[in-house]
């Protein structure tokens, strides 16, 4: 069993060796009319760039390091130029931003350019890279099932161990986690080989759909991967992997076989498979359970104006979006807790009770971080509605979106800052980059704007609460420890006072982890002051009260 | 405002202080030598497996003192003077008071065996117990733990978490069978054993051999037989840790010698939690009660008394849990090891052979006595009502949805548990639907 998890071990590691060092190889050659097309559809203007690129570029094999960098070079030397000039030809600027020039300007060059052994060969490369990580994946966790001796918990020597208890591998990890989110977000003219690895799947699934459902074939309506398949595909492995890692660690326990089995197939159904068949078919890229305000650009014009130009599907999914936010959640929340969404449905939480789920244990549960917590999560809140209120208003009133609202600022730029700190810094970066060092749930806790709203409607609102049992307590703090979203539920459970806190994503390892049965998620009938009632004396103690206030008075 | 000072920072203690500090400004000092904050005892296991590190243990931040004004005072105590109102620190310094709280908790039992003080020989109580199990542990090729009771099953789980080979000796012929009826106690004897552990039944220690290093190297049970170990686990029970109160006055027995107010025989001083012995045992408990929650219920009473309610100490229905390595237990009411001649029993166990209940109920009026639940959690709230309202065992197994506890989607086993009872008894009762309407009405 110990010799199957260290061949699992070596093969992961293999995969990712493999992965990560051919963003180092490979070669790029533009071909003439890919270089035309480029111009032509950025609508570059400068003469001087088109021409040195040209002449840099087309039919040249070089790296997509070298690539990149003469594009950036050849744009600011060509900025200089025109700014040097008399009269400023503004509209023949390249403007470069570190965050954007690479994505949007680079990428879509240099993705249509590869050549060579990674082009020709995407299902073996697949298969030392996605195959062998897979595989090794599994040989590392199913020998648990042996390993781990009887069912039950075993959360043996994980504040001993340096993957687990921020070591040197904690930090390792998250060092990978970080740089792959930044080249994923802003730097995905590097990663194409990586992307290649998906191609294949990509274009076979686009196949499949269209060969299954007999949709009509176009000239060129290929699927070749982008980055956002490959982080899709990515997402949908490492969940597989780490939910039968989950199976087996709470086997014991149907709560969270269950929940990981739901939470999973809506990661691969509606996060993944929905969305790539509905582009199949030619319609619009949709998650039908990403709900605003976590989807943030749900209302932005471009996706407002998308789904309206889609015909009957595209009105139906904007309505069931409105309703999905307004309606189905609050009443869900209402009925079942915020845990119906955060920890059954939704592809954050997903990954954080999956891939996050060695992590758990790393958040903070001191009451400072609480009051952060709060602040930061509802200010995002408010952030969130603030810019799609904007959004709404400039769309309805018909003004651009780049023009200039208030203090030089345009909704653009709003949207801007909330896709940068927001979207992309803050839940992913920081989200999941940081599992290692900060715990699992740092963007569902800190962050998430949906989080917040549903957290409001659990906090005043619902039939959840986690039920504290009498005075059965020792104190032991298993359950804050494992608290993913660093509630301090021995707080509570020492008081014998019910949990009924916003955060609480009801993932129910507080209760699997508690030696004396003392917790337990709840949708109970009575939703009034029962609910969050301290005692003034545990259960258990049979002090006479009414001859105490007597006495008091 | 008096001047409270309280001996020990375990679960009575602070419960006493926290209380105190609720009701009244009264100063309040507390003195322990083990560790600077209070710290979950139960929870010692979990550090040595690596489940969590000792700043979990501590249930309150580390500001939570100041801000509530609770003076910390790390030493032990050597002397009391009751007359001078006056406490002599080991370190010296002197601490008077005006009211006394003794908190001190327990000690790990010592029977006197050749060897019990050599090195690598250890109880599971302390801080400072865990550090030397932590120590020892680190090239420890064979441990033999001495005492099958709830620390030596814990101590035994903790060994065992590290691939140390555990060979457990237990002195009764099954595990706990002074407590546990045999059913239940036969349950955990083969849980024990399916985790590898060497369970020598119907054993006990007679000798710790030494090494040339004046560490253990084996031991020689009552069978003559001599197994080799280099760490020695004495877990069996513990007792009051009240020595250093010998010549003050204050009335000892096995433990400091309370009435129901939990004072001692000298005015203004109180002694709570497993330290503690009434005069004669409440209901059916025992005088002293080395229980997490009873510490925790003295603390409650205590600090009424202290602040001016005097209050009786009236632990209400008997309950307790524990974990047998991957199996809870927990218990409400009461049912001994051996039914008393009014009793009957019924008893009902999984074909997993890792659940089973068992209920003791009064032959002639079929009222509810007590349950045994392993592997299936209860409401506490539920039984501790059933209780005073002196339900039948009919009532009970009818109504036993309303009392499960165990997570959602748990496989329910009510309808094969009433089964069993009815084709038993000859009775055809049938299960209830649980309801939250029952559930949550206070009696």
């Amino acid at each position: 069993m110990k010799t199957i998890k260290n061949i699992g071990y070596v093969l992961t590691f293999l995969g990712f060796a493999f992965f990560i060092g051919s963003i180092f190889t490979g070669t790029y050659k533009v071909t003439p009319e890919a270089y035309q097309n480029w111009i032509e559809s950025k609508g570059i203007k400068s003469e001087v760039f088109i021409e040195n690129t040209k002449n840099d570029l087309v039919n040249q094999e070089m790296s997509s390091w070298q690539l990149s960098n003469i594009i950036i070079e050849n744009a600011k030397a060509s900025n200089e130029q025109i700014k040097s000039e008399k009269e400023i030809a503004w509209d023949k600027i390249i403007h470069l931003k570190w965050n954007k020039t690479s994505k949007e300007y680079i990428y879509p060059l240099i993705r249509n350019s590869a050549t060579g052994w990674f082009v020709n060969n995407t299902t073996l490369w697949f298969f030392i890279t996605f195959g062998f990580t897979i595989i090794g994946g599994l040989l590392v966790f199913l020998p648990d099932y042996k390993l781990l001796g009887p069912a039950g918990i075993k959360n043996n020597g994980i504040f001993q161990h340096s993957a687990t208890n921020r070591g040197i591998i904690g930090f390792i990890t998250a060092f990978f986690f970080i740089a792959f989110y930044f080249f994923l977000y802003f730097f995905p003219n590097y990663i194409i080989n990586p992307i290649l690895a998906v191609d294949g799947v990509s274009e076979g699934l686009n196949e499949f759909v269209k060969t299954f459902f007999n949709v009509e074939r176009k000239p060129n309506d290929g699927s070749p991967a982008s980055q956002w398949f490959l982080y899709g595909f990515m997402y949908c492995s490492v969940m597989t992997v780490f939910a039968v890692r989950m199976f087996i660690k709470y086997r014991h326990n149907k709560y969270q076989m269950i929940r990981t089995a739901v939470v999973l197939f809506f990661q691969i159904a509606f996060a993944f498979l929905i969305p790539e068949i509905l582009v199949a078919f030619n319609k619009p890229w949709f998650d039908f359970k990403n709900a605003w305000p976590l989807n943030y650009t749900f209302f932005f014009d471009w996706s407002i104006d998308g789904l309206i130009e889609s015909g009957n599907l595209g009105i139906f999914m904007f309505v069931w979006g409105i309703v999905l936010t307004l309606v189905v959640v609050p009443v869900m929340v209402y009925f079942y807790g915020k845990r119906w969404y955060c920890s059954w449905v939704c592809g954050c939480g997903g990954l954080a009770e999956t891939l996050g789920d060695p992590y758990r244990q790393l958040s903070d549960k001191s009451l400072f971080s609480w009051k952060i917590e709060r602040w930061l999560i509802h200010g995002v809140l408010l952030f969130a509605i603030v810019m799609t209120g904007l959004t709404l208003y400039l769309y309805l009133a018909e003004i651009p979106s780049w023009k200039e609202v208030a203090f030089g600022i345009s909704g653009y730029d709003i949207q801007t800052w909330y896709g940068f700190f927001i979207g992309s810094i803050f839940a992913g970066v920081i989200g999941t980059g940081f599992y290692p060092i900060l715990g699992n749930r740092t963007w569902c806790r800190f962050g998430c704007p949906l989080a917040a709203y549903l957290g409001l409607v659990q906090r005043f609102k619902s039939r959840f609460r986690i039920t504290t049992n009498g005075g059965q307590c020792i104190s032991c703090g298993n359950c804050s420890t494992y608290c993913e979203q660093g509630i301090d539920v021995r707080s509570y459970a020492q008081k014998g006072q019910n949990i009924v806190r916003s955060s609480c994503v009801g993932c129910g390892i507080c209760s699997a982890v508690c030696p004396r049965g003392v917790l337990k998620l709840e949708n109970g009938e009575d939703t009034g002051s029962s609910r969050t009632e301290i005692k003034e004396v545990l259960l258990g103690n049979d002090i006479d009260l009414l001859s105490m206030t007597k006495k008091n008075d | 405002m008096k001047n409270i000072v309280i001996i020990g920072n375990g679960i009575a203690g602070v419960t006493a202080a926290r209380h105190i500090r609720k009701k009244s400004d009264h100063k309040i000092t507390i003195i322990s030598g083990e560790t600077d904050y209070f710290f979950s005892r139960t929870a010692l296991m979990y550090v040595f497996m690596g489940h969590m590190k000792f700043e979990h243990t501590q249930p309150y931040e580390n500001w939570f003192w100041k801000k509530n004004r609770i003076e910390l005072v790390k030493a032990f105590v050597n002397k009391v003077n009751t007359e001078s109102k006056e406490l002599v620190l080991n370190n010296g310094e002197t601490l008077i008071y005006d009211d006394l709280i003794i908190a001190t908790g327990s000690k790990p039992n010592k029977f006197g065996w050749p060897g019990q003080d050599l090195k690598a020989v250890t109880g599971m109580y302390s801080k400072q117990d865990l550090d030397t199990i932590t120590e020892y542990s680190k090239d420890c090729t064979r441990a033999v733990i001495v005492g099958g009771g709830l620390i030596g099953i814990e101590m035994t789980e903790m060994l065992v978490s590290k691939n140390i080979p555990v060979t457990f000796l237990v002195r009764e012929a099954s595990f706990w069978n002074g407590v546990l009826p045999p059913g239940e106690s036969e349950m955990i004897n083969k849980h024990i054993k399916e985790h590898h552990i060497d369970l020598r039944l119907a054993t006990s220690m007679t000798e710790i051999l030494s090494d040339e290093n004046g560490r253990a190297k084996a031991i020689i049970t009552d069978k003559g037989e001599t197994i080799a170990c280099n760490l020695v686990g004495l877990t069996a029970g513990v007792s009051p840790n009240v020595d250093f109160l010998k010549d003050s006055g204050i009335e000892l027995g096995r433990g400091v010698k309370v009435n129901r107010k939990l004072e001692t025989n000298i005015p203004n001083i109180y002694a709570i939690g497993d330290c503690a012995e009434q005069h004669e045992g409440i209901g059916e408990r025992r005088p002293i009660e080395a229980v997490w929650y009873t510490g925790r219920m003295m603390g409650e009473t205590v600090a009424r008394t202290i602040c001016g309610t005097p209050s009786d100490y009236q632990p209400g229905h008997w309950f307790n849990s524990a974990k047998f390595l991957d199996i809870e237990y927990q218990t409400y009411g009461w049912i001994w090891a051996k039914p008393r001649e009014n009793e009957a029993r019924f008893y009902w166990e999984h074909k997993d052979g890792k659940k089973c209940i068992h209920i003791n109920y009064d032959k002639n009026t079929k009222a509810f006595i007590g349950i045994n639940n392993f592997g299936i959690r209860m409401r506490h709230n539920v039984f501790d009502k059933w209780l005073t309202e002196n339900r039948t065992i009919e009532y009970v197994l009818e109504h036993l949805k309303d009392a499960n506890f165990d997570p959602e989607f748990y496989v329910q086993h009510e309808r094969e548990i009433i089964q069993k009872f009815n084709t038993e008894n000859g009775t055809s009762l049938v299960a209830k639907k649980k309801s939250w309407k029952r559930i949550f009405q206070t009696s």
